[in-house]
């Protein structure tokens, strides 16, 4: 085999949309596209319930229970009186801007929800067609494209307010937008080299073959999950509108529908986010390992995707409410230096180990096989793995050594256990953890000069400890 | 004539004319952020259409690298330093802009010229050649790694250098060690300046705090409380304008004073 050829076979199978649209009517699109937008309404409508609810239990406290069973309404009523609220403009606004900034945020939040799958080929109105918008061979950058100019609505906010806080907080959010994009291509592009193609349909339907790609890209998962929090701008990476420092950061001078619009905007997003979590490593609609078994899949295919998608879906927002319930706001400069100085180069590293990994298994690196736990392995991946895990340990082992060494300089600078408040003449108060030493009877200080006094003074200390000890 | 399909020409019809307000607006507009947003739309429309024509990856990343990435740097260093800074009319470079208008009215010539002898064969589409990869992505995958992966290299090694070259340019070796907390705090002593720091911006009920200046003890408002953004922005709020606004809400609210409260009882 030559490797062109191998080239040929990894891309031609994969690289166009799995999802045939070829059975599907211009209304039947319409139909779909207004079924996601109100799927994604009535969500958010619960999600904000659900977080209040649980952040409410986690606090010890019973959340929102007064509107509807459960309080299931509060968000409804919350939404009305929004809508009633003075609609403010501040006098210093750039008028045009400050109306279009909720606009895009709002607007843009719904658009990448187009490509992502619910669930697999259904029978709607007579027509076989699967349920989703639409796919196209490079749907997730899509998703990320999407995202990019949705974050315009965010920094208009902040300039066009023409007040100090928004506009802090449209800067931090660019930059933090920004510098997350980054991270979160790089960890998406390992997903995109195990299942060789960029659509999500395809995507799932690899998955589908053998593992989720939690599995064999858990490292890419991870920072995913980093940063998707981190994109849309929630706890602990909220520093975009941060109450403490920012007051509301870009949408304080909001209010009334504008501000729902932002509101409405990031809730979306949160769907967004987890829905291509769910589609890019959790297997999309498809049913758990084991359920996926009963029956030669009779739990795995129409209509039943549907209920898979949701469920992962809302463990995800499960797992950002509870991010939200229990960790402070990060720093703003820590949080750029994880970003740029931790997961950018590590990703980066990632995704050359597994390029190597892709290129073993494919036998671009020799063809010799070896037979392990009864299974045909490519020596060279044998070979690459144990290369890199060779360089995890001494990478491990270095940072070791310079956290050592750091403990060490530590350890020299520690604060004494006890001081003198008038050592240096100067009255200091003492560090946290420091024992004052007991203030010296005024006959001894006025007797004589002060070094002898502090030198009788210890003696004293001792004096007085030794009968106790 | 190529031939266009009902839903492209439609979107072609409202795309287009979207595309050049957005380049006018570029050219036209005061503020420099609605300048940028005018080419950001653009780009937007450009990653639009590219998709349209089949070419997916391309107006996918058109949109992810121009709109997402360059337009917003644009837009940050616009909000960072584009503050106080306005543009001078001065000409720097004796007679620049005769030459600049001459330049640039050779170059419409030229273009004209050479767009109006252009002929157009039918329309082929990219259907052929994205079949030939399996796909749009892999069409461009085979030419860039491929037939061009020495341009792409060569490019990306010079984008690389000058963004190093524009690092070291704009760096500063920092000679001596950074001034902490407690050295400006010794500094301030010894000089006597400031020795309490300086102060901090008034604090009143009816209005922000960082862009009102405090009142010294004989009441008169102290620049030094103030940020030297807000003040080259025209963002202070005077005292002065301070009192005259809460005298207006006064009038029209009603005087809440002890003489009037009791007539409202």
């Amino acid at each position: 085999m030559t490797q062109l050829s191998h080239l040929a076979a990894l891309g031609a199978a994969t690289g166009t949309p799995a999802a045939d649209f070829s059975d599907t009517p211009w209304w039947l699109s319409l139909i779909k596209a207004v079924l996601l937008f109100v799927f994604l309404l009535v969500q958010t409508l619960l999600v904000i319930w659900f977080e209040r609810r649980v952040i409410g239990r986690m606090q010890q406290r019973p959340g929102p229970n007064r509107v509807g069973p459960f309080g299931l309404l509060q968000t409804l009523a919350d939404g009305v009186k929004l809508a009633l609220k003075e609609d403010l403009t501040p006098k210093n606004a750039d008028k045009l801007m400050f109306l279009i900034a909720p606009i895009i945020a709002g607007a843009m939040a719904f658009v990448s929800f187009a490509i992502i799958p619910v669930s697999g080929n259904v029978w709607m109105f007579g027509h076989y067609t699967p349920l989703q918008l639409t796919d196209t061979p490079v749907a997730v950058l899509l998703v990320l494209a999407v995202a990019g100019v949705g974050v315009y609505g965010i920094v208009l906010a902040g300039w066009s307010s023409g007040s100090t806080y928004p506009l802090l907080g449209g800067l931090r959010s660019s930059a933090q937008v920004i510098s997350y994009e980054i991270a979160m291509g790089l960890a998406l592009v390992a997903v995109f080299l195990y299942a060789g193609s960029m659509s999500t349909s395809q995507i799932v339907l690899a998955q589908g073959h053998g593992v989720w790609y939690i599995i064999p890209a858990f490292f890419s998962f991870i920072i995913y999950v980093v940063t998707m929090v981190g994109e849309t701008n929630r706890l602990p990476f909220d520093l975009a509108e941060g109450e403490g420092e920012l007051t509301g950061g870009f949408h304080t001078e909001y209010s009334s529908l504008k501000f729902a619009m932002f509101f409405l905007g990031e809730y979306v997003n949160m769907f967004t986010v987890s829905a291509l979590a769910t589609t890019l490593f959790l297997g999309g609609w498809q049913a758990p390992p084991g359920i996926a078994a009963i029956d030669g899949g009779l739990f795995n295919h129409g209509w039943w995707g549907v209920l898979w998608f949701v469920v992962k879906l809302w463990i995800f927002m499960f797992f950002f409410v509870w991010l939200r319930g229990s960790l402070p706001r990060v720093r703003y400069d820590q949080f750029m230096k994880l970003g740029w100085k931790l997961m950018i180069p590590s990703t980066l590293v990632w995704v050359v180990v597994i390029a190597f990994i892709r290129a073993s298994n494919a036998g671009f690196l020799g063809e010799t096989q070896i037979s392990l736990l009864g299974r045909d392995i490519h020596r060279a991946t044998l070979i690459v793995i144990a290369a890199t895990a060779v360089l995890v340990l001494a990478a491990a082992w270095v940072w070791d050594a310079g956290a050592a060494r750091r403990q060490a300089v530590e350890d020299r600078n520690q604060v004494p256990d006890e001081i003198d408040p008038f050592a240096g003449g100067h009255p200091v108060p003492p560090l946290p953890g420091q024992r004052l030493v007991e203030p010296v009877p005024v006959l001894t200080a006025a007797s004589g000069p002060r070094a002898t006094t502090r030198e009788s003074r210890r003696e004293d200390d001792v004096r007085q400890k030794e009968p106790r000890g | 004539m190529m031939h266009l399909g009902g839903a492209e020409s439609t979107l072609f019809f409202f795309g287009a004319p979207l595309s050049v307000v957005g380049a006018l607006a570029l050219l036209f507009a005061r503020k420099a952020v609605h300048a940028a947003m005018g080419m950001a739309l653009c780009m937007i429309m450009l990653g639009v259409f590219y998709i349209a024509e089949q070419a997916e990856f391309l107006g996918i990343i058109q949109i992810f690298v121009y709109s997402g990435a360059v337009m917003m740097l644009f837009l940050f260093v616009v909000m960072l330093v584009g503050v106080d800074s306005s543009d001078s009319l001065v000409e720097t470079i004796r007679g620049q802009k005769v030459a600049g208008l001459l330049l640039s009215l050779a170059l419409i010539a030229l273009l004209v010229s050479g767009v109006s002898k252009a002929t157009f064969a039918t329309g082929k589409g990219l259907d052929a050649a994205n079949a030939a990869q399996g796909g749009n992505v892999g069409g461009i995958a085979q030419l860039i790694f491929g037939r061009y992966v020495w341009a792409f290299e060569v490019t990306s090694a010079l984008l690389i250098t000058a963004a190093i070259g524009a690092m070291i340019l704009a760096h500063r070796e920092r000679l001596t060690p950074k001034a902490s907390q407690a050295d400006w705090s010794r500094r301030r002593i010894r000089e006597g300046v400031n020795v309490a720091g300086l102060p901090a911006p008034g604090v009143y009920a009816r209005h922000n705090a960082v862009d009102t200046p405090a009142l010294l003890p004989d009441g008169t408002p102290s620049d030094l409380s103030i940020n030297r953004v807000l003040k080259a922005r025209g963002q202070v709020y005077g005292a002065d304008t301070q009192v005259a606004v809460s005298k207006e809400i006064e009038t029209e609210a009603g005087d809440m004073s002890d003489a009037n409260r009791g007539e409202q009882r």
